[in-house]
C-alpha cells in the first residue's frame, strides 16, 4: 500500500532536514523524501499542508502498569494514550510486579505491546533480581530477550560493590545501564525538595546532596568500569553540571531530564498539591533554569514524561501518604513545544530532544526519517491552541498538575509501520 | 485543596481553620478579642453560654495529645455544643480506612465541626478541600506544618503580659525542624508586627532555608537570648537522638536548656513560654517552669478561650 504525506513541513533532525516536502510511504516503510521513487503506487494521500511532519516520538520512561498495576492502567490504554500524543516507542522500567528480572516477562510485554498493535513498547531489564540489590540477573538472556538495557529502577542499590559488579558485568556484554542516582539515607523519607516550600509546609526534605553525592559516586563507578551509562531524569543544576564535566572528559555518559522539572519548581506545590509529588522531588526555580540550559548547552540528550498513571485515590491522601508521579505522556510533546515558544530551542532542537537523540541512548533503529526507515510518524498541526482539561486524558490516569494549562499544537495523525493507529478529530 | 485561601469564605470570613499563614492581622486581632470575652465565662460559677447549641463538634484525634484534645473539648462545651471524641487507637483508619472515607463516615452523622489532628502535614488541608460547604474543619496539629490554635493562644497570652507585639523581639529555642507549633508562631508573630523573631537552635534542629520566613537564625543560646521580651521554648522529643540530630541530653541540656543563668540574658521583665508538654531538666529547668517569668499554666488556661472564639467564629455565633 502506498501512502503519500502530502504538503507538510518535514523535520528530520536526525538527517538535518528541515522543508517543505513529500512523504512516501510503500509497505510500511519510508521509500522516499521529496520525490517518489519509479514504482510508486499512490493509493492513499494524507494532507499534512500546514503541519509538521516528524519522526514518531520516543519516550525514555513510561510506566505501563501491566504487569501487576492493571487497577492503575494497561499496556493497551497506555499505548493507546501514546500514539494520541504522537509518541510510537516507550521505554519502560523494569518495577512491574513481577519486575523484569526474566527473559519471560520482557517478551511477555512486548508480546502484548505488538498484540494491541500501537506503540513498541522496550523495556528495560531489572540490574539486580527482584530490584533487591543483591543478586544480579542474567543480563546477556535479558539483552537476547529484547532489554534495550538495565536498571534497579527507583530500589537504590544500597552495597557500591554490587553496582560495581552490576556495571562490570554489563560492560563485559556492551549493555547500557540506567541509573536513579539517589542516595537513600540523605533522601531518608522525604517527600519534597528540602528548601523553602518544604520548610513552610512542614513536609520532609530531600536535600540537593541526595541526588549530587549518588551521581558523584556512580560517576566514580563508571570511569573504573568503563560501562556506557545513562542518568535518568536529573533535577538538580549541580548534578547536570557534574555530567557535563563527566562527558567532557570522554566518560561514555548521557542523562535525561523530565517534561515537567522543565516548567515546574518547588513552588507549585503550593498548598500542598499532591499532583506535584514526584520523584525526584521539583527543586528550586534555579535548577528549572539550569535544566533548562542544559538542554540548549548538550549536557542533557533527551527529555522524556516518566508517565506514571495513576487511580485517582493515590493522591487523594494527605502529601507524604500520596503515590508519587504524574501521567505524562499527553503532555510530553506540548510541554517541549512551550520551551520552544518561549524561545529556549528551536523547533529542531525540540524535535531531536524527543527522537533520534533518545533512540541513540536506547541503542534502536528509530528516530529519523530516513529512506528505508520504518514509517513511524508524528504529524502535528502547530497552530491548534488547546486548554488541559485532565478529564480528557486518554491516559487511565487523569493525575496532573497542568490542569487548566494552555498548550500550542496538537497531534493530529499518528503512523506506526505506515499504518495511521491515531486521527485527530476535532471536538 | 491546592488554595491557600481556603480557610476563607468568599466575604473573607474563616470558615475554616488551618494555618495562621496568610491571615490578615485584622483576622487575629478579632481572634483575640473574641477570646477575651470568653475569659469571663470560665470565671462564672455556671461556665457556659448557648451560642453553639445544637451544634455537633468531633474531635478527630489520629495523633496522641491530653491538653490539647481536653481544651477543645471544654471549649465546645462551654459554648453548649454536643461532643465527641474519636481517637485513632479505635478508629476505622486502622483497618484500611483512608482518611477521606473516615471523614465522610463522620460527616454523614451530620457533624458541624471537625476538630482534627493527623500527623502528615496537610492532612487538615485536604479534608477542608473535600467536606460540604456547610462542615467545618480547625486543624488542631498536622504533622510539622501548622497548630495555628496553638500560636493563637501563645499570641492571646502574649498580648495579656506585653500588650502588643511591635517594638517586641521574641526568641523561639529547640527544636524548630519538626515543630508545627513553632511554624505557626512565626507566621503569627511575624504578621503581627513583632520588632524581631529569633530561632534558636544547632543547625540539625532547624530547617533549610528558614530565615525566608522571616526569622533571625542563632546557634548560640546566649547571644539569641540576648535582649529578648519574650522566650518561646519547644519541647523536644527524646527520638531526636537516636536519629543523629543531638549528641545526648546532657550536652543539649548545657547549649540549649532554658535555666536562670540564660534567662539572664534577656530582658529583666522577660516572660518564658512553652506549648507543653515539657522535659524538665531537658529543655527547661524546673526553677525556671515554675519561676516567676514563667506564663505555661496561663497559657493552657487562655486555651480554652481562644478555641472557643475560633469555634464561634466559624460556626457563624457571634458572642
Amino acid at each position: 500500500m502506498g501512502i503519500l504525506i502530502q504538503g507538510g513541513r518535514i523535520i528530520d533532525p536526525a538527517n538535518s532536514i528541515d522543508a517543505e516536502k513529500d512523504v512516501y510511504i510503500q509497505d510500511g516503510f519510508i521509500v522516499g523524501i521529496g520525490k517518489a521513487p519509479k514504482e510508486f503506487k499512490r493509493e492513499n494521500v494524507l494532507n499534512a499542508s500546514g503541519k509538521i511532519v516528524c519522526p514518531g516520538l520516543i519516550d525514555l520512561r513510561a510506566r505501563v502498569r501491566e504487569p501487576g498495576l492493571e487497577y492503575k492502567a494497561t499496556i493497551e490504554s497506555e499505548t493507546r494514550a501514546a500514539v494520541s500524543a504522537g509518541i510510537t516507542t516507550l521505554c519502560c522500567p523494569p518495577d512491574t510486579n513481577p519486575p523484569i528480572d526474566t527473559p519471560a516477562m520482557a517478551q511477555m510485554i512486548q508480546q502484548r505491546a505488538w498484540r494491541v498493535g500501537l506503540a513498541f513498547i522496550h523495556p528495560l531489564g531489572a540490574l539486580t533480581r527482584n530490584l533487591e540489590g543483591k543478586l544480579l540477573t542474567d543480563m546477556a538472556a535479558l539483552d537476547e530477550a529484547g532489554c534495550v538495557g538495565f536498571s534497579n529502577a527507583l530500589q537504590p542499590i544500597r552495597d557500591t560493590s554490587v553496582l560495581r559488579h552490576a556495571m562490570e558485568y554489563a560492560a563485559s556484554f556492551d549493555l547500557t545501564v540506567f541509573l536513579h542516582s539517589e542516595d537513600p539515607w540523605l533522601r531518608n523519607n522525604g517527600v519534597v525538595h528540602e528548601g523553602e516550600v518544604g520548610t513552610r509546609l512542614g513536609l520532609p526534605g530531600i536535600p540537593e546532596a541526595a541526588e549530587t553525592v549518588a551521581v558523584a559516586r556512580d560517576l566514580a563507578l563508571i570511569e573504573q568500569t568503563g560501562v556506557r551509562a545513562h542518568f535518568c531524569q536529573l533535577s538538580s543544576t549541580r548534578a547536570v553540571a557534574m555530567i557535563a564535566a563527566a562527558r567532557k572528559q570522554g566518560l561514555p555518559v548521557s542523562a535525561d531530564v523530565t517534561a515537567h522539572h522543565l516548567h515546574l519548581s518547588e513552588h507549585d506545590i503550593g498548598f500542598f498539591n499532591t499532583q506535584c509529588h514526584v520523584l525526584p522531588p521539583l527543586r528550586n526555580i534555579r535548577d528549572r533554569d539550569g535544566l533548562r540550559q542544559a538542554l540548549k548547552d548538550g549536557a542533557l540528550s533527551a527529555i522524556c514524561s516518566d508517565h506514571q498513571p495513576h487511580e485517582p485515590d493515590a493522591k487523594l491522601a494527605p502529601f507524604n501518604s500520596s503515590e508519587a508521579g504524574i501521567s505524562g505522556l499527553e503532555t510530553l510533546l506540548p510541554l517541549t513545544l512551550k520551551l520552544v515558544d518561549e524561545k529556549f530551542l528551536s523547533l529542531n532542537e525540540a524535535i531531536a530532544l524527543l527522537t533520534h537523540k533518545p533512540a541513540d541512548i536506547l541503542g534502536i533503529d528509530a528516530g529519523d526519517l530516513s529512506v528505508g526507515a520504518t514509517a513511524d510518524i508524528c504529524i502535528f498541526d502547530p497552530g491548534i491552541h488547546w486548554v488541559l482539561e485532565p478529564d480528557k486524558l486518554i491516559s487511565n490516569g487523569h493525575n496532573t498538575p497542568f490542569a487548566g494549562w494552555e498548550f500550542r499544537g496538537r497531534v493530529t495523525h499518528t503512523l506506526i509501520g505506515g499504518e495511521t493507529v491515531f486521527a485527530y478529530s476535532s471536538p | 485543596m491546592t488554595r491557600g485561601d481556603l480557610q476563607l469564605d468568599s466575604q473573607g470570613r474563616l470558615r475554616h481553620f488551618l494555618t495562621i499563614e496568610g491571615l490578615q492581622r485584622q483576622t487575629i486581632l478579632k481572634i483575640l478579642d473574641t477570646a477575651e470575652s470568653f475569659i469571663s465565662v470560665g470565671e462564672r460559677e455556671i461556665k457556659k453560654v448557648p451560642l453553639l447549641r445544637g451544634q455537633t463538634v468531633v474531635n478527630l484525634f489520629f495523633e496522641s495529645s491530653t491538653r490539647t484534645r481536653t481544651t477543645f473539648e471544654i471549649a465546645a462545651k462551654r459554648l453548649s455544643a454536643d461532643v465527641i471524641n474519636i481517637n485513632t487507637d479505635f478508629s476505622a483508619t486502622n483497618k484500611g480506612e483512608t482518611l477521606l472515607d473516615t471523614v465522610r463516615n463522620l460527616e454523614a452523622m451530620r457533624t458541624d465541626l471537625f476538630v482534627i489532628r493527623h500527623p502528615d502535614s496537610g492532612a487538615a488541608y485536604l479534608i477542608a478541600g473535600y467536606v460540604p460547604a456547610h462542615v467545618h474543619i480547625i486543624n488542631a496539629g498536622d504533622g510539622r506544618h501548622a497548630h495555628p490554635t496553638q500560636a493563637m493562644l501563645d499570641m492571646f497570652t502574649i498580648r495579656r503580659y506585653k500588650g502588643s507585639f511591635e517594638n517586641l523581639r521574641f526568641a523561639i529555642v529547640g527544636d524548630v525542624l519538626h515543630s508545627r507549633v513553632a511554624r505557626s508562631q512565626i507566621h503569627a508573630l511575624t504578621t503581627l508586627g513583632a520588632a524581631e523573631v529569633r530561632v534558636i537552635a544547632p543547625k540539625t534542629l532547624l530547617p533549610m532555608d528558614v530565615e525566608k520566613l522571616g526569622v533571625q537564625v542563632f546557634t548560640d543560646m546566649r547571644t539569641g537570648l540576648d535582649g529578648v521580651d519574650v522566650i518561646l521554648m519547644l519541647r523536644l522529643q527524646f527520638e531526636r537522638m537516636s536519629g543523629a540530630l543531638i549528641p545526648s541530653a546532657q550536652e543539649y541540656f548545657n547549649l540549649y536548656g532554658l535555666t536562670r543563668e540564660k534567662l539572664a540574658y534577656a530582658k529583666k521583665d522577660a516572660i518564658v513560654m512553652h506549648p507543653g508538654p515539657m522535659n524538665r531538666g531537658l529543655e527547661i529547668e524546673s526553677a525556671v517552669a515554675d519561676g516567676s517569668q514563667s506564663v505555661i499554666l496561663p497559657q493552657v488556661t487562655n486555651g480554652i478561650a481562644v478555641r472557643m472564639a475560633i469555634m464561634a467564629l466559624i460556626l457563624g455565633g457571634q458572642p
